[in-house]
């Protein structure tokens, strides 16, 4: 019989995680709840100066008073926040100066994950901050880093080392009070990453961080400050694999990007947390909120591969507020079995001669929802503002869905806005021709998945761009046997 | 090479192929002639393994290998290759890229390493310009926007790169303009040797005036009517199908 629709329905989804394990590491877990006392638990573990444990405190007060929103196109059982552990560290209290020293389970993981800490020191040119549960296990060159006057650490170590930085920046793209998970992330991180880029540097590599959740229960509320100095420039990759789990596990984070005058942010995410099982359960609440800010002349670009989570909800953001800012938005989403994803963007337009530009491949297989929600908002100063936006949808099957929000809002009569949606079907006839030429469905797929995204994957740094078609296998692929 | 005895195919219950006999040796050239829906494409995607067909009856074989059992890119790496009549577009996937991934996914099921990277830009410089074909059209998304010669020709080229050891080519000639003709049927031409064996399934006999048969067959609802040499060609041109079709009724 002929390759049907139905067949590759099951091929798609016979696909199983791949990083479906998690390590036994002796950690030190909060009891579950949340209060102030824990909030002000968290704090004091971290030994946090006090503004910083009252700001939480701000945040978690609001946060109380907020409902958990419900108009993202996704449907979920609501996480139980009073079930939850809102903090877990390794045991060990890791201040590692080599691998020696190092957790060997925790070192197992990591080669299990492909991303041991021996490959990626000779990853020339990449400095790795990994985040695992919660706490930062390791930095590498930071000493290069360093003689450029670049910052790039834990938010914790940020806190004690470079107060000023922190407590002038933090909150001021995202405040507490944006929105319900904000608000909660701002009461209860546990880390995250720390950058800033002098005046004028340019950083000489590109940033990585991979983030990871390994205790069962424990959610994950990173917290991550990038600040780009007038005229510097920094490229920061995010990336990330979560072992496979019964329960539900949530994940607020907040990314704020800061790009003073002249500066330029490439913000690269490669995202693969643990989906669900075939009938759905399990897998990760990816709810983030990730914001960046531009001052005059200055260029963010948001890149995100979504390959993972259970229900992703994410809308990497720019605030164009200087005349002549960029803001740059480049995304594929692939959804397979039982995902939900609502994800897209938010370009908003202050300044004058503001441009912005938004790439989103959607790509649906199995019983998933793949939707994308953009809005681009002209404010009524901002002349001449720009935009240019593509959403293309790619379906596996008869039943996924794609669906495509935009949202216009003009205050300006002279704003220019395009939008461009297409929706396309992997054909029979294209996997014909790909297996005439002796390349089996599978890999067809993903050479036809690759050519769909390969505008945003142009996008990534080639290491990470490579690792992004991987995973883009990964997830489609039909396991062989 | 290839051995099709009293071949019957049918989609959705229609039946198209109705007792087809064919016999392809090494070396050999054989062309398919006939007027438009008697099966050409059908019998050529049969052979290729297009699994929308359903074989009823009879046998297709490959170097006495039964190729009923086999997927379709199973069938490829046997050195089975179809220039389509209508080539498939695959957006952002560069002709260079899919030629690569095909050359090293047959060299996979062969147990070879990819083929190093010096060697493939070698074989591609080579192949194309024996197609005279602009490097910078190998980096364009496959066949997305390109002119219905250009497509042919493309085919030609992956031809090339691969070659197979029975090459199906299906109205290759169809939308190529007279120089393209010449090209491409020299490019053909070069790739005959006495190991491998082509059909050239067409509606014209100017292209069998560059790529020479040993044979020319008609095809005529499902059945081939008449087989003969290079002359029927010429005989069809001027006489059209009409008094075939007759004596087929008879
Ligand atoms: N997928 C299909 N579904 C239904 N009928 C089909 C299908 N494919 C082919 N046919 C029918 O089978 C018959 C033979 O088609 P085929 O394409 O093999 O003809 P052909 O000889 O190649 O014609 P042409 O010279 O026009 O290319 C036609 O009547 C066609 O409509
Ligand atoms: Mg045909």
């Amino acid at each position: 019989m002929a390759y049907t629709e139905e067949e590759l329905k099951k091929e798609l989804e016979t696909k199983e995680y791949e990083y479906g394990f998690y390590t036994d590491i002796e950690s030190d877990t909060f009891p579950k709840g949340l209060n102030e006392e824990i909030v002000v638990g968290i704090s004091k573990k971290k030994e946090e100066p006090e503004w910083m444990t009252e700001w939480r405190l701000e945040a978690f007060r609001v946060w109380k008073e907020m409902e958990e929103p419900e108009w993202a196109n996704v449907h979920y059982e609501k996480p139980n926040f009073q079930d939850i552990s809102y903090y877990s560290a390794p045991n060990k209290k890791p201040k590692y100066n080599s691998l020696d020293e190092v957790d060997p389970e925790l070192l197992e993981t990591f080669k299990k994950l492909g991303i041991s800490l021996d490959e990626q020191k000779k990853l020339a040119g990449v400095a790795v901050d990994i985040v695992m549960d919660s706490v930062s296990v390791a930095t590498t060159f930071k000493k290069t880093l360093a003689e450029k006057g670049i910052i790039f650490c834990s938010i914790s170590e940020a806190i004690q080392e470079h107060p000023e930085l922190v407590k002038k920046y933090i909150g001021t793209v995202v405040p507490q009070k944006d929105n319900f998970y904000a608000a909660l992330n701002s009461a209860v991180f546990s880390d995250g990453s720390f950058c800033y880029i002098p005046k004028g540097v340019r950083c000489p590599m590109e940033l990585s961080t991979y983030f990871r959740i390994n205790q069962a229960g424990t959610g994950q509320f990173e917290r991550t400050l990038v600040i780009a100095d007038e005229g510097s420039y920094v490229s920061y990759l995010e990336g990330c694999t979560a072992p496979s789990r019964d329960e539900n596990q949530l994940h607020a984070a907040v990314v704020e990007l800061i790009a003073l005058d002249d500066a330029e942010i490439k913000y690269s995410t490669v995202q693969n947390w643990f989906p669900g099982d075939k009938e759905g359960k399990g897998g990760v609440f990816n709810f983030v909120t990730k914001r960046g800010l531009c001052e005059k002349n200055a260029k963010i670009s948001w890149t995100q591969v979504e390959t993972g989570s259970a229900v992703t909800w994410k809308y990497p953001s720019c605030v164009l507020k200087g005349d002549n800012s960029i803001g740059e938005f480049y995304s594929i989403a692939v959804t397979n079995n039982f995902q939900q994803a609502d994800t897209g963007t938010k370009m908003i337009h202050l300044g004058k001669n503001t441009k912005s530009t938004i790439i989103s491949k959607g790509i649906s297989a199995g019983q998933s929802q793949n939707s994308y929600r953009g809005l681009v908002q002209v404010n009524s100063r901002a002349e001449n503002a720009r935009n240019f936006s593509q959403c293309d949808s790619l379906l596996m099957g008869n039943r996924c869905g794609a669906h495509t929000f935009p949202y216009i809002e003009t205050k300006n009569k002279s704003a220019q806005i395009e939008h461009e949606a297409t929706t396309s079907k992997i054909g029979e006839d294209q996997i014909f021709y790909c297996n005439q030429r002796g390349i089996d469905t599978e890999k067809a797929i993903a050479l036809i998945v690759n050519g769909f995204s390969k505008e945003v994957l142009n996008k990534l740094p080639m290491e990470f761009a490579v690792e992004a078609q991987k995973l883009l296998e990964i997830s489609l692929e039909g396991s062989v046997g | 090479m290839l051995e099709i005895k009293d071949l019957h195919a049918s989609i959705e219950d229609k039946k198209i192929l109705k007792g087809i006999n064919l016999e392809v040796n090494p070396g050999e050239v054989h062309a398919i002639m006939g007027p438009n829906g008697s099966g050409k494409s059908t019998l050529a995607s049969v052979i290729a393994g297009k699994e929308e067909f359903e074989i009823k009856k009879g046998s297709i074989s490959l170097d006495g290998e039964d190729l009923e059992e086999l997927a379709p890119e199973e069938r490829a790496h046997n050195g089975i290759f179809m220039s389509f009549q209508y080539p498939v577009e695959i957006p952002g996937v560069s002709v260079t890229n899919f030629i690569k991934t095909a050359i090293n996914e047959s060299r996979k099921a062969r147990g070879l390493e990819d083929m190093p990277a010096n060697e493939m830009l070698k074989l591609i410089r080579e192949k194309s310009e024996l197609l005279e074909i602009d490097r910078k059209f190998l980096s364009r998304s496959l066949n997305e926007g390109f002119s219905g010669g250009e497509k042919k020709r493309n085919e030609i080229f992956q031809m090339a790169m691969m070659e197979p050891k029975l090459a199906i080519l299906d109205e290759t000639d169809s939308g190529l303009d007279i120089d393209a003709l010449r090209i491409v049927a020299n490019g053909v031409n070069k790739l005959r040797s006495k190991d491998n064996a082509i059909i050239v399934i067409t509606h014209y006999q100017r292209l069998l005036e560059y790529i020479v048969p040993d044979y020319v067959h008609v095809l005529h609802d499902g059945k081939i009517v008449k087989s003969g040499s290079k002359e029927l060609a010429l005989e069809l041109e001027e006489k059209g199908y009409d008094w075939l079709k007759q004596e087929a009724v008879l």
